[in-house]
């Protein structure tokens, strides 16, 4: 059938409507979302310059607020350095493949009610199934730049993410377990229904696990070994300059921001807030729910800022110790808890 | 349109399995490896089975192939050498492979359609895939998985008491 053939169908009309519908929805949510990547870069440096007792980027604009233009232009007209021993098409891939995984997670999450570009069954799955490919930018990145920095970086990166990865999907499986569903709309429906509007109460235990876990999986300090900057220069991305550099870097920030979503959605009721608050204070019923999202959302990221500011790293044999020997037999307490709690009831 | 589908992620996964083979850098096979799990996967999603499709990502390439990785690069290996092959007869070869073609394809003339249960598109449709797997592997199936996880048990600790090091008494 050719493509003219196709147009003349009846019915092809609303195909194409639909196709060009789920293209603004991409485009939207990519826009935000690389906007975000860009302030929340600037509001990180804010944010631990004054928690030092600094006052952050100050220079560009008024309290340096268009910091993070001027680091895209910088990055943008950086000149494209690559080793010459490393392995070409490897290392032209791997900050691509870091982006897609992050981005592709954007797709099952529901910012607000009815606002989500796949809502698919499997959406919790889906979202640890991407940031395990995401691995693969960090580890291919270490391993093409044939730099010995940039190697005990990824090598680092994956013995972590291997392990903290099993500890944040079975601090989930509670959140599961009391929803019923793997789609992410109806965890937060479910969330919405429960008495306290929000798993993180009867969940404590998995909220805790999922919250040190996220900040391992994506190499946020104080688990940040694979970039220790005073053992390994900066870790994988050391020999990547410009926009190669920048790619890893929205990576990184976008992989928060899936970790901070999927907190919001999994824990924290997504666009909801608890009945017994509107149950006061019910004007607050008429605030959109994207708004109670991003609050949230940006409540999670400041806590990263908050953490980095406050923590030494930690070893490598004490991060092993605490994924290992801490949160993982925590988190499969916390499935028994609630396979007990949920026979009981 | 589904055949297409079928078409593509098949032929994919045939030509990735030979690139598969066929790399001479080791790394750049793991590589490969991946790119034909996520094609598997691409099938399972074909068939209705996007759980599957989930599991098959998160556990084959998210943490098997990762280790491969790991031990691939560990051990440094270099990229393989050309050269000439010891031994010859490789018509001898080509004849026993042939020879299992002729049987595949016996085999696959003689394949019959199985009896049908009562998990048909429609009610796994209905029902979600996640949800009828649970259903029918924890109470059908429930003997043969607690078989599957004690073997699985025995694994984990054989491997801990492997690598443990030897106390003193």
């Amino acid at each position: 059938m050719s493509v003219f053939e196709f147009l003349m169908q009846p019915g092809s009309f609303d195909v194409i409507l639909n196709i060009g519908a789920i293209v603004l929805k991409i485009a939207i949510v990519v826009a935000v979302a690389m906007f975000h990547v860009a302030y929340a870069t600037y509001f990180e440096r804010k944010v631990i310059g004054h928690m030092q007792v600094r006052m952050g980027p100050m220079e560009v604009g008024p309290h340096g607020l268009l910091q993070p233009v001027a680091d895209m232009i910088k990055l943008f007209f950086k000149e494209d350095v690559i080793p010459t021993n490393a392995d070409k098409p490897v290392f032209y891939l791997a900050p691509v493949i870091s982006l897609t995984a992050a981005l592709s997670s954007l797709a099952v999450i529901p910012f607000f009610d009815g606002f989500v570009i796949a809502n698919i069954n499997i959406g919790l799955l889906f979202i640890l199934a991407a940031s395990s490919v995401g691995t693969y930018g960090i580890i291919l990145a270490g391993w093409a730049s044939s730099s010995k920095y940039s190697f005990l970086g990824s090598l680092r990166s994956a013995a972590q993410v291997i392990s903290y990865e099993v500890a944040m999907g079975l601090s989930l499986v509670g959140v599961i377990m009391m929803a019923g569903s793997l789609n992410l709309t109806d965890i937060v429906r479910a969330q919405a229904d429960y008495p306290t509007g929000m798993f993180a109460v009867p969940q404590i235990l998995g909220f805790f696990v999922f919250i040190v876990a996220a900040g391992a999986e994506t190499n946020r300090s104080p688990f940040d070994l694979p970039e220790a900057e005073n053992e390994l220069v900066a870790g994988y991305f050391v020999e990547y300059s410009g926009m190669r550099f920048a790619l890893f870097y929205a990576a990184e920030y976008i992989g928060m921001m899936i970790m901070g979503s999927l907190a919001v959605t999994c824990f924290l009721g997504g666009w909801t807030i608890p009945h017994f608050i509107t149950g006061v204070l019910p004007f607050l019923d008429y605030v959109p729910g994207i708004v109670w999202f991003l609050l949230k959302l940006y409540f999670t990221i400041f806590f990263y800022y908050w953490i980095r500011a406050t923590l030494p790293r930690y070893r490598y044999d004490q991060l092993m110790a605490i994924g290992w020997k801490l949160l993982i037999p925590l988190a499969l307490l916390n499935i028994l808890i609630t396979g007990i709690i949920k026979i009981a009831i | 349109m589904v055949e297409w589908f079928f078409g593509y992620l098949a032929g994919a996964v045939i030509l990735l399995s030979i690139l598969v083979v066929l790399s001479r850098n080791p790394v750049h096979s793991v590589l490969w490896m991946l790119l034909m799990f996520l094609h598997v996967a691409g099938l399972y999603l074909l068939l209705n089975a996007e759980f599957l499709a989930a599991t098959q990502v998160i556990v084959y390439a998210g943490a098997i192939l990762v280790l491969f990785l790991f031990v691939v690069m560990l051990l440094n290996l270099k990229e393989e050498l050309r050269i000439k092959r010891f031994t010859g007869g490789w018509p001898f070869r080509l004849l026993i492979a042939a020879g299992i073609l002729i049987i595949l394809k016996k085999v696959l003339d003689g394949f019959k359609v199985g009896f049908k249960g009562p998990w048909s598109i429609e009610a796994i449709e209905q029902a979600t895939h996640t949800k009828a797997l649970g259903k029918v592997l924890f109470t059908e199936y429930i003997l043969p998985f607690e078989i599957a996880s004690l073997i699985l048990l025995v694994a984990i600790i054989g491997a801990v008491f492997l690598a443990k090091k030897r106390l003193r008494t």
